[in-house]
């Protein structure tokens, strides 16, 4: 049988070096993968991670583009690792992205064509708003009848997806489209608009607004009571109540702030690289946030460096998918891959695994 | 009562060292076939070690065992079982995600095949009572019957022994009837059993002989049956050494009152508190005995602020607080210490200096408007450590990574630190050992020549009567009249204790 025991000296160097492993273990059986599909596996590997920053061809399109998909990765991923300390697993982030995005379009549409100040600021907060709600659902289910928000905030994906395809067939349709769905693009609407900051940069305000949260975060966890009533909520949440705090409080909290962060995400992103409200608006970052906050080991520091190396594989992979015919769904694997490896490696950093013949005998002793 | 007189298991002069704790102490006792022998003893008094030893759990330093006229030392719990000894735990150890026969099977130290191993549960269960359905998944089962399928996992076996630890204590009462009705078939058929409990009606209901322990040692045996539980408290208890009586000036001013409380416990099998009443007078210590499981969790949390009390049930200083949190409770004065030290009074994960932060007050400047002071924690973390005597080489140690005595000894220092007016600790020294325990009382001691109030609860009565100037006990949820505890007579503190004056248990 196999045993699992915790491991009583746990190396804090393996633990920081367990990212770059799993990376490498992906990068190996990646290129296996890769070669399966009849690809050469060094090529397609040097296209993902290398090709995206150093070659001459595509750097000068692919390096603003990291940032781009960075952002709203790393806007998610800060709010999600907030939660998943607390041991509270909001998964549907991706439809607090959504709901972010369609409650800031309603509002910049709202004011088109007028143009005021006040316009883009307001999108923000709608952006906000429309995260704080869809998070909420899953939390006040929580806290009042425990349900599970797990599947709660899954499930509300789908609907948010619902949504999104009826604003963007009925209530935000653009009247001058000629019957297409899809809004207005917000690109030609100066007021609620949210172009490069620096051209040529890929710099949006949500890019700013990114690192900035990553700064705030990093403080707001290490050194603030909030960051340690979290903390402690996650370690044991007997003890937070000891303490005086109510779950409720904590849950809800935890849950308004990845909505908040994904919400806003939605904004930007609609407002920046996407444009406009369509059908297909959302690509999956809610998801990949996921990855990125576990990647980035929940810590606002590591999630910046994880959410750069996702974002250079979604580069990396269309190049890789243009060059190569890699199709995306190998991609998607991959990057699945590399949850997979880092969560698999943690397993062996934390515990002691030994097999032995012995038959399980349960009568404990 | 069955009457043979044939030996099943002789314990001659046992005797357990652990350190410097003797867990048992020469003890001797005689098993009769088909006999329920019941071993009684405060926590602490040694049954467990007792029983381990029985079960091949722990080997004896001195002494010697005759099984059937066999001499018997079993190496391991497997060995214990080829000789015909099987033990139910208190704790099932329970695959929720199988079925009840896939877990029998788990446990079966001879290979069998599942088909007939179903027919034997069913067999086995029916013959004795047990009702169990060999397909049902055990998640779904109730703790009763989870615990059938421990004893028919014991009974399979065949064993002529079998040791049963507090099996009562996740029961309801219903299935605790059931649970007697097979003991006293298995024994009417010869097969004896040693019950543990500390439930003294039960044991009444059930036991043909009970035997005592008291500090590893035997005190005496006898027919429960023939005895009141009153009788039976005070052979518990013993002759306690009297303390050197404080001589007191009357009671002082009242801080805190609890008057006509009344909760519903939160947890399935938690004991519901009713009706309480008591008084803390200022420099006094107001201890609580009773058995486990007699409604200390339920009183403790709802004195910290983690339950929320009705209207004028708890008074401090003449003023309800019975609304406020823990949190604003703590700032006016009133601070505790839960039993469970690790995951309620401090996170297992969280280094000394964040555990520290757990109770601290804003007053020490720790927290400034939502940011922590680090180096002021770092400050008061480690002193702590170094008042109260707390051995960690640093204060960036995890709290799981401490010695119990060492953690209680920095959870009863973080409290005393903050100089509370009112404190309230449950089980100081459970788990302790005795140089910590001995720091933890004078400590308590200490606060209350200061005029500050505290209250003990604890299952420890030597600890109770040694620094408590008045006692109670907690039965069932209520609590008798507070009395001064050197007033108090070894049989009337047996008739605070024993259930009998109380609700008595249906068997």
């Amino acid at each position: 049988m196999i045993q699992i025991r915790p491991r009583e000296n746990k190396s804090n160097l393996l633990s920081a070096v367990t990212p770059v492993i799993a990376v490498i273990l992906t990068m190996f059986f990646g290129g296996i993968l890769f070669s399966f599909l009849g690809k050469n596996p060094f090529e397609a590997i040097k296209l993902i991670f290398w090709d995206p920053l150093m070659s001459e061809t595509f750097a000068d399109y692919a390096r603003p583009q990291i940032l781009v998909k960075a952002a709203p990765l790393i806007l998610i991923a800060l709010g999600l690792a907030v939660g998943f300390r607390a041991n509270i697993w909001n998964i549907g982030a991706e439809g607090q992205f959504i709901m972010g995005a369609l409650f800031s379009g309603a509002i910049g549409l709202a004011f088109y064509p007028s143009e005021h100040w006040f316009i883009f600021p307001l999108m923000i907060t709608g952006g906000i708003i429309g995260g704080v709600l869809w998070a909420i659902i899953p939390g006040i289910l929580k806290s009042r009848f425990n349900t599970n928000e797990i599947l709660v905030s899954l499930m509300l994906v789908y609907i948010a997806e619902q949504a999104l395809a009826s604003a963007s067939i009925g209530l935000l349709r653009n009247p001058e489209g000629s019957g297409f769905p899809g809004s207005r693009n917000l690109n030609q609407y100066p007021s609620a608009s949210n172009p490069e900051i620096i051209s040529g940069s890929g710099i949006h305000w949500g890019v700013v607004f990114a690192f900035l949260a990553v700064w705030f975060f990093h403080y707001l966890l290490k050194n603030h009571k909030f960051g340690f009533h979290i903390r402690l909520f996650g370690d044991a949440p007997r003890a937070a109540q000891f303490a005086g705090l109510k779950t409720e409080y904590i849950v809800l909290l935890c849950f308004s702030i990845s909505g908040a962060l994904a919400g806003v995400a939605g904004m930007f992103e609609l407002t920046g690289p996407a444009g406009a409200i369509t059908i297909d608006f959302n690509v999956g970052y809610g998801f990949t946030a996921i990855i990125v906050a576990f990647l980035g080991r929940l810590n606002p520091i590591g999630i910046l460096l994880a959410g750069l190396l996702m974002a250079l594989t979604y580069v990396g992979g269309e190049i890789s998918q243009f060059m190569l015919g890699i199709p995306a769904a190998a991609i998607q694997v991959f990057q699945g891959m590399l949850l997979f490896f880092l969560l698999s490696i943690d397993v062996i950093v934390k515990y002691q695994i030994s097999f032995s013949k012995t038959k399980a005998i349960s009568n404990k002793s | 009562m069955t009457l043979t007189t044939a030996n099943l298991l002789q314990i001659s002069n046992v005797t357990k060292r652990y350190s410097t704790v003797i867990a048992n102490n020469d003890v001797s006792l005689n098993l009769f076939k088909g006999q329920i022998h019941a071993l009684l003893g405060e926590n602490g008094a040694g049954k467990s070690t007792l029983v381990k030893i029985i079960y091949g759990l722990v080997k004896p330093d001195v002494g010697d065992m005759i099984l059937n006229n066999k001499v018997y030392a079993p190496e391991n719990p497997k060995k214990a079982r080829m000789s015909g000894v099987g033990m139910v735990f208190q704790h099932f150890s329970l695959f929720d995600a199988l079925t009840v026969s896939q877990n029998v099977l788990l446990g079966m130290d001879k290979s069998i095949s599942h088909n007939s191993l179903m027919d034997q549960i069913v067999d086995v269960s029916t013959s004795y009572g047990l009702p169990l359905n060999p397909n049902r998944i055990v998640g779904d089962l109730s703790a009763g019957e989870r615990q059938r399928i421990e004893i028919v996992r014991c009974l399979l076996q065949k064993p002529k022994l079998l040791i049963m630890d507090e099996p009562t204590s996740v029961l309801t009462p219903n299935e605790i009837n059931q649970l007697f009705n097979t003991l006293r078939k298995l024994s009417s058929q010869g097969t004896s059993i040693l019950y543990i409990s500390h439930k003294l009606e039960e044991v009444r209901a059930l036991c043909d002989t009970a035997t005592i322990l008291r500090n590893g040692s035997i005190v005496k045996s006898f027919i429960p049956s023939k005895t009141t539980s009153a009788e039976i408290a005070e052979l518990m208890v013993g002759q306690k050494v009297k303390p050197t009586i404080k001589i007191k000036s009357g009671l002082k001013e009242t801080v805190l009152q609890v008057r006509n409380l009344s909760i519903k416990s939160k947890n399935t099998f938690g004991t519901n508190l009713k009706n309480i009443n008591f008084e803390l007078h200022q420099g006094e210590i107001l201890g609580i005995g009773g058995v486990a499981g007699s409604g200390q969790d339920e009183l403790l949390s709802a004195l910290t602020g983690e339950t929320n009390l009705e209207k004028n049930t708890l008074l401090y200083k003449n003023i309800d607080i019975g609304w406020m949190s823990p949190k604003q409770r703590r700032e006016i004065g009133l601070l505790t210490a839960p039993e469970e030290r690790l995951g309620h009074a401090a996170a297992p994960e969280m280094n000394l200096i964040e555990n520290s932060l757990i109770t601290a007050k804003n007053g020490h400047g720790l927290v400034k408007s939502g940011w922590i002071n680090l180096s002021k924690a770092v400050k008061y973390a480690e002193d702590i450590i170094n008042k109260f005597d707390v051995r960690t080489d640093s204060a960036k140690n995890s709290a799981k990574n401490l010695s119990g005595g060492n953690l209680q000894k920095f959870l009863i220092g973080r409290e005393l630190n903050q100089n509370p007016e009112v404190l309230i600790v449950n089980q100081p020294t459970w788990g302790v050992d005795a140089s910590a325990a001995q720091f933890i009382r004078q400590a308590l001691l200490d606060l209350i020549s200061k005029g500050n109030a505290v209250i003990i609860i604890s299952q420890d009565l030597d600890e109770l009567l040694e620094i408590s100037d008045r006692f109670t006990a907690l039965v069932n949820g209520s609590i008798s009249k507070p009395q001064l505890t050197h007033t108090l007579s070894v049989s009337e503190i047996g008739l605070m204790l024993s259930t009998e004056n109380r609700t008595g248990l249906e068997a």
